[in-house]
């Protein structure tokens, strides 16, 4: 058994990590398999992280963070947990490979998933056109005409970058003005290769291999209308990903897991949840971090306090059962 | 580093449309985060099948030929050769059990 594990590795977890690292409690932090590192993993420059004045990639912030956290005593274990068993003062967490690891205190810091359109051929198009990920798959869209559907940071970030190699991107908005922040947004605004197609919703998806174009609803006098393009970039928001703790951690209506005032505590005592699996607000790569700490802080008071004889048990059988 | 062998636009059909074998071959490049988080997964599986299943990858900045010719739009894609068609294509990063279960029928 371990004091306690870290169930994320984007921003809230590594910092949590290295906060609980440097007290001493020897975290054990599952990082996910696939997409260690989180969603920073899948962008470029990150210019409004505190700390570098020149902007930093996203991916080399978060090996950064990595390394940060490791050289303090983290174990990082490259896997998915399948499980999670929060209940009473030892908690489970069941990992792909079949690994089960025993702790006092969790944090849960799982981040959010991407969104979906929620339309027909979504799916079956996705990777055939439909992409939730510009920086992956930008490059094959070369002097080809795409979109980009939404209008928050990420929606501009991702047209702005697609610029560089398609001839021309619709951004496409179903209401008039955007959510960006005004820097994302007049960078947009001035980009010759940008169109704005505003009050418009996707409802169809076209193509039989490959996308060959969609249809665009007008959300204010309901006119359709088809957009010949070979690429669909959805960037329409993210949900929190919550479904290892459905029916063991209370949620807010938003879908985000419940805590304690400005703290990170959930119902359930011993599990802490940080960063955007509880903010459905700022979503910050550096509010995240912060969250993370609140996190590892609150889980270092909460043991600080149990029983001597449990504590010496995580201290005196720190190995995998 | 992956063990995987490499393929090119130029070895391709030897490697992969003429061989006897089943071959998946690994569709990346080394801007894509995903791609190198999939590439040890994919090292296992092949070490783990290396009678069933042969894993080779092609970098698509270095061989756009191959990339277009089958229709890459999104990386990492992975597609399984037969006899020199395509019998099964898996896209995106996933976790080692579920790219298992996409290559079930080629594992057994």
């Amino acid at each position: 058994m371990r004091e306690i594990i870290i169930i994320g590795s984007g921003p809230a977890g590594y910092t949590a990590a290295i906060y609980a690292a440097r007290a001493n409690l020897r975290p054990l932090l599952i990082a996910s398999s696939v997409e260690a590192g989180g969603e920073l993993m899948k962008t470029t420059e990150v210019e409004n992280y505190p700390g570098f004045a020149d902007g930093i990639q996203g991916p080399d912030l978060m090996m950064a963070m990595q390394a940060q956290a490791e050289r303090f005593g983290t174990e990082i274990v490259l896997d998915d947990v399948t499980k999670l068993e929060l209940d009473g003062e030892v908690k489970r967490v069941t990992l792909g490979n079949g690994d089960v690891y025993e702790a006092l205190a969790v944090i849960f810091a799982t981040g959010s998933a991407y969104r979906k359109l929620g339309i027909d051929d979504e799916d079956r198009m996705s990777g055939h056109g439909v992409s939730w990920c510009a920086t992956c798959d930008g490059f094959f869209f070369r002097q080809k005409t795409i979109a980009v559907v939404g209008g928050g940071d990420s929606a501009m970030e991702e047209a702005t970058f697609l610029t560089r190699f398609a001839e021309k991107v619709y951004v496409i908005h179903r209401k008039d003005s955007l959510r960006a922040s005004k820097t994302m947004q007049d960078r947009a605004f001035n980009d010759p290769k940008i169109e704005f197609l505003w009050n418009k919703e996707v409802v169809h998806i076209y193509g039989d291999e490959l996308v060959t174009g969609i249809g665009v609803m007008d959300t204010v006098d309901g006119t359709e209308s088809t957009i010949d393009l070979s690429g669909l970039f959805i960037a329409i928001g993210a949900d929190p990903r919550t479904h290892l703790v459905h029916g063991q951690l209370d949620l807010n209506p938003d879908g985000t897991i419940a805590v304690a005032g400005r703290s990170s505590r959930t119902n359930i005592t011993g599990v802490f949840a940080a960063g955007d699996v509880i903010d459905p607000t700022y979503r910050q790569a550096v509010t995240a971090a912060g969250s993370g700490t609140v996190a590892a802080l609150d889980a270092e008071h909460y043991l600080a306090g149990l029983p001597k004889e449990l504590l010496a048990k995580a201290e005196s059988q720190s190995v995998t059962v | 580093m992956s063990t995987a062998q490499d393929v090119t636009d130029a070895t391709f059909a030897d490697m992969v449309l003429n061989s006897s074998d089943t071959i998946m071959v690994d569709f990346w490049a080394e801007w894509c985060g995903p791609c190198r988080a999939v590439s040890p997964i994919l090292d296992a599986i092949a070490a783990e099948h290396a009678d069933k299943i042969k894993i080779v990858k092609l970098n698509v900045d270095d061989n756009p030929q191959m990339a277009m010719k089958y229709q890459i739009t999104s990386i990492p894609a992975m597609k399984v050769f037969r006899g020199g068609e395509v019998v099964k294509t898996v896209i995106g990063a996933k976790p080692k059990p579920a790219i298992e279960a996409d290559l079930a029928e080629f594992l057994v």
